[in-house]
């Protein structure tokens, strides 16, 4: 499946992907409305891994046997097998950090105030998930990688 | 007659339907449960007690899930035999089911001890739906203001939050000197024990129940408990919440290897040929430990059926093993435990390094055991606890960034890089 994959060299902190991911799951998709005026703030899923001068983004990685919907007491987090992507549905998520325990990437986001999970969906329905279209440096690919 | 037989139809049978599914798409299942509803999520019932679920939010799988499974499911029907020469499973209205491959996910049931007055109208455990629905019905019914819950454990703290949200005053009564003790060390139980306190719970530790007193104007209604130590705790309801043993009645007496649970090899088999045990039932595999033992958790149970399914279905599959592992969201501090927290001082082979925040009540502990991590306690700091979950599960020998792995800012960054791109955090 395409996923989204990391170049550390390429990576210069700037978090604009995070920015992007936050107002394309926004409601308004507006980047001014999303953070002015929104009742919720919205909350970026993919997250800068910094200690300078190294820092890459890193984002749900749609694992193959994925931890998170093995362990997941509430069945809020489901693999379809065919697209091969791993789904997160809040309005099940009873916000039990059992994903936060398990998944090796540490990618899963805590919304601490939703008392929910939150994750990477690359993007449904875009052409190219957010993070990835507005990379300045290409740091962030959306590519095929075996799974 | 069924290709494959489940008896349960919780967690590890969930998981042994799906694998099952991946192997083979059309042999016959059927799933046995006593229950009068299929697949619910057991741990989320404090959620039904407190409100925050409904009976739909619960399960834990789509009602389609049954039907694309192509699953035959007997509800509120028990299995009362196993028949290993014949390959038959009994239910109680005498019907035989016949398999080729049996899973045993009976799971667990409460752990009651006796205590005098425990026949009196208001006494609970909390393990099932039924159970949960019952006394959240009493507790409506009867306008209850006070509870006693015993054990403070994980179950009786997640019931303990629960009956605070219904507004109910809560003694908890713990017989260790401090509470949550399978999962955390003194410290980070003293620093959760107190938030709790904020809350209002009250907490006897170091006691147990004595005798469960009856109301003045009615014996047979609970009126409150006497503790060990003399004291009287008034209440309207009691909670039995010590902890689960396994449901092994089912395969009691016949040649089916039993220890605390029934005893299971790499694949989750049991002794006999074609008969598979998972979850709650089943001693697996503690990979921290090095031993099976009993580990009564959600997500291992799942994983544990997932082995037993895959195996039941023809593909070789070995459990890669669980250990202690839980986290908890109870009372809004956010707090993950894995493998040995509790290390024992004496013991020269193990390093543990701590971080305290007392002002933030955040916690961190990680234990060592040969520049390997073998103990993870979070306390209020649990984001990318998976980073460091992963570094145990794979055995990476952290000897030169142990110090790293407390760092306020930790993440995969800190980490060396030839780590990142061996764990394909990078490319």
């Amino acid at each position: 499946m395409k996923k989204i994959v990391a170049k550390q060299e390429a990576c210069m902190g700037c978090g604009l992907c995070e920015i992007y991911c936050a107002v394309a799951h926004s409601k308004s998709k507006d980047l001014v409305k999303a953070y002015n005026t929104e009742k919720t703030k919205p909350i970026s899923r993919i997250r800068r891994e910094v200690s300078k001068p190294i820092s890459f983004a890193i984002q749900c990685r749609h694992c193959q046997d994925a931890p998170c919907v093995t362990a997941c007491l509430a069945g809020a987090m489901t693999k379809d097998e065919k697209t091969g992507l791993v789904t997160h549905n809040k309005e099940k998520c009873i916000g039990c950090w059992t994903c936060v325990m398990v998944c090796p990437y540490g990618a899963i986001i805590m919304d601490k105030e939703g008392k929910v999970v939150t994750k990477c969906d690359l993007c449904q329905g875009l052409e190219e998930p957010a993070c990835v279209a507005n990379c300045p440096n290409e740091a962030l690919i959306f590519k095929e990688v075996k799974t | 007659m069924a290709k494959y037989v489940i008896v349960g139809a919780s967690a590890a049978g969930i998981g042994a339907i799906e694998a099952i599914r991946k192997i083979d798409p059309t042999g016959s299942i059927s799933i046995i449960t006593e229950e009068y509803c299929v697949d619910y999520s057991r741990p989320m019932i404090s959620d039904l007690v407190s409100g925050k679920a409904d009976l739909e939010k619960m399960k834990c799988r789509a009602d389609s899930f049954w039907i694309e499974n192509k699953v035959d499911t007997r509800l509120s029907k028990k299995a009362v035999k196993a028949d290993f020469a014949e390959k038959t499973v009994t239910l109680e209205d005498g019907e035989k089911i016949s398999y080729e491959k049996l899973l045993l996910a009976t799971g667990g049931k409460p752990f009651v001890p006796k205590i005098e007055g425990q026949e009196k109208e208001g006494v609970f455990t909390f393990t099932t739906m039924a159970e949960a629905q019952r006394l959240a019905k009493r507790i409506d019914e009867n306008q209850s203001k006070s509870a006693v819950v015993i054990g403070a454990g994980l179950i009786g703290i997640s019931v303990t939050e629960a009956l605070v949200k219904r507004g109910l005053k809560v003694t908890v009564v713990e017989l260790q000197e401090k509470i949550l003790s399978l999962l955390l060390d003194s410290k980070a139980s003293e620093i959760v024990e107190a938030v709790i306190k904020k809350a209002g719970v009250n907490f006897a530790t170091g006691q147990s129940v004595q005798k469960i007193v009856g109301k003045p104007d009615n014996e047979n209604v609970v009126g409150g408990v006497v503790l060990t130590k003399g004291e009287h705790v008034p209440c309207d309801v009691v909670v039995v919440a010590i902890g689960v043993i396994p449901r092994t009645e089912l395969v009691a007496g016949t040649e089916i290897k039993i220890n605390r649970g029934i005893v299971v090899d790499n694949f989750m088999q049991t002794n006999v040929p074609d008969v598979y045990a998972s979850g709650d039932v089943a001693e697996a595999y503690d990979f921290i430990l090095d031993q099976n033992r009993l580990l009564p958790l959600w997500p291992l149970a799942v994983l544990e059926g997932k082995v037993a399914g895959y195996n039941m279905a023809g593909k070789k599959t070995a459990y890669e093993g669980g250990t202690n592992m839980s986290s908890l969201k109870y009372f809004g501090i956010p707090i993950v435990s894995i493998g040995n927290t509790n290390p024992n001082p004496d013991d020269t082979t193990l390093e543990t390094l701590v971080k305290l925040d007392a002002e933030n009540d955040v916690y961190k502990k990680l234990v060592f055991k040969n520049n390997v991590i073998v103990g993870i306690t979070l306390v209020n700091c649990i984001d990318r606890a998976g980073i460091l979950f992963n570094l145990m599960k794979k055995k990476v020998n952290v000897k030169k960034f142990k110090h790293d792995l407390l760092r306020d800012d930790f993440s995969w960054a800190v980490l060396p890089v030839s780590l990142q791109r061996k764990m394909s955090v990078i490319q």
